[in-house]
């Protein structure tokens, strides 16, 4: 049914009681033609665009636990598209542009607020590579600007200005970029998914891969096996114990990564924004409470929870860039598991066994990619062929030397 | 999180700083061939459970441990000097 200002009309008038469960609960299917694994916002953006874009209905996502429970249940919301790099900015600004037409087309709010997103600039040599990167987006499509100190002021007066180490020289900013309500995108895709189909099978843990000769024809789980001709994996932080499976390494480790929520405040923030001398970034939400993270605990871990000297870590640079902020009261804080890479980027492509698929690396960076990485995945599983925006995220490209390596750091995954 | 040095004692983790998995200590030689360096430097194991890993005593006496930890619980059940487990391995090969 669809999701209308008359419907709501008129089940308010006849008792609410006529309103359909948002997607049905089915039984597992002994065989499916594509098998997602991961009930994300990616797995069920992908099962989404498999069947609106390329007709193919008899797709069943399998999740865990319950659908977005993972990061797409818990992260800071900002959606946006300004990454330097040829290999990625395309990707994200398609991204940007499925962001637009979401509620549209999936017929579900997902509160998408383009309210912009402002990277913060302290010295000369980061303004140029902000302009650098201004125009690498202008050159994707995408819009940017960069502001001059004077600009900043006016909306932030908040901001620390004057800071001795960390003046607030200008900043990048992406008007079109901004929020979305993390669960809604998990339920509008669900919903949207079920709708054309796809049987979104939650409480279906799966622990192998059938696979024979180098072929792998669907997944052991613990609702029984289902078989496949193409299964696409798709679980984030748990990429490499649900890749161990299938007997793969990857160029990939978990950390956990905090965020965390202030008491509800008076809108204060008018856009989100970035540190740029310390790894932070902010924005408020609709209910006042101010949103933030920024670094990694730096060791290796699937325990979703961080330690205490990174709590003090990033509220150090909310005070440095925001010092009003230190007098609020943190509400709430969480860990959620990073797929870091070693580069920074992330993977959407085939294997070396035949029919089984991947799609992770995504680091802390997967909320915004959410359309775009359904959609590219959707394409690589459909066609055979990686999507045009997506054609740098290959799996070998550490061997090749391809690398998209935004920060420059190298192999060192807790660093990007 | 504590990490109970050899020579030092019980110290915070923030005093370090982290590398990664302790399989960084076994570099392939050269002749290994291109594959064996690249699955060196780009790939590991990731695992949920028992982890062998590198600290640096970035903070204290800059010394490298190999700490055995489990990624789930965060429990260290072991703490050693780098320098004694490559001695050690390089023992169990001379």
């Amino acid at each position: 049914m669809k999701y209308n200002a008359w419907n709501i009309f008129q089940q308010g008038l006849t008792g609410n009681r006529d309103w359909k469960e948002a997607w049905r609960k089915p039984e597992p299917k002994a065989e499916y033609d594509i098998i997602v694994v991961g009930g994300g916002g990616h797995g069920l953006a992908t099962a989404y665009y498999l069947a609106a874009k390329h007709g193919k209905h008899r797709v069943a996502v399998l999740e865990k636990g319950w659908i977005g429970g993972g990061n797409a249940g818990r992260n800071t919301t900002i959606v946006r598209s300004n990454y330097l790099l040829p290999g990625n900015q395309p990707f994200y600004e398609l991204s940007m542009k499925l962001w637009e037409g979401l509620e549209r087309e999936l017929n579900y709010n997902a509160m998408m607020s383009q309210r912009g997103m402002l990277n913060l600039l302290h010295s000369d040599a980061q303004r140029d590579a902000g302009a650098r990167r201004a125009n690498a987006m202008l050159m994707s499509g995408a819009d940017a600007e960069l502001l001059n100190r004077d600009k900043i002021e006016r909306d932030y007066p908040f901001l620390d200005f004057d800071n001795e180490r960390f003046p607030i020289k200008a900043g990048l900013m992406q008007r079109r970029a901004g929020t979305a309500r993390h669960d809604a995108v998990v339920w509008g895709y669900a919903r949207a998914a079920d709708q054309l189909g796809v049987d979104v099978i939650e409480n279906c843990e799966v622990n192998g891969f059938l696979i024979n000769n180098g072929v792998c024809s669907g997944v052991k789980t613990s609702r029984g096996d289902i078989k496949a001709s193409k299964t696409a994996v798709c679980v984030a932080g748990s990429s490499g114990r649900v890749m161990a499976m299938a007997g793969m390494q990857l160029p990939i480790e978990s950390f956990a990564l905090q965020a965390f929520v202030s008491e509800g405040l008076k809108p204060v923030l008018p856009t989100a924004f970035s540190f740029g001398a310390g790894h932070f970034y902010v924005s408020q939400s609709d209910k006042g409470g101010i949103v933030f993270g920024g670094d990694l605990d730096s060791y290796n871990t699937y325990a979703q929870r961080g330690s205490l000297d990174i709590v003090q870590d990033v509220t150090e640079c909310a005070v440095a860039v925001m010092p009003s902020i230190g007098r609020a009261r943190l509400l709430r804080s969480w860990g959620g598991l990073m797929d870091m890479s070693m580069d920074g980027s992330p993977f959407i492509d085939k294997t070396h066994i035949d029919g089984l698929h991947f799609n992770g690396g995504w680091c802390y960076g997967g909320f915004k990619a959410t359309p775009a990485s359904g959609l590219c995945y959707a394409h690589l599983l459909a066609t055979g062929t990686p999507h045009e925006v997506a054609k740098s995220y290959r799996l070998d490209r550490t061997l090749t030397g391809a690398m998209v390596d935004e920060k420059g750091q190298g192999a060192h995954p807790n660093r990007h | 999180m504590i990490i109970e040095h050899p020579l030092l004692g019980p110290r915070d983790a923030a005093e370090f700083s982290y590398l990664g998995a302790a399989t960084l200590m076994a570099r392939p030689s050269p002749e290994n061939g291109l594959q064996a360096m690249h699955d060196y430097v780009y790939l590991r194991e990731n695992p949920v459970g028992i982890h062998r890993e590198l600290w640096y005593h970035a903070q204290g006496d800059r010394s490298w441990l190999v700490v055995t930890r489990d990624t789930m619980t965060q429990d260290i059940t072991k703490v050693e000097l780098a320098r004694d487990v490559a001695l050690a391995q390089s023992g169990e090969t001379s």
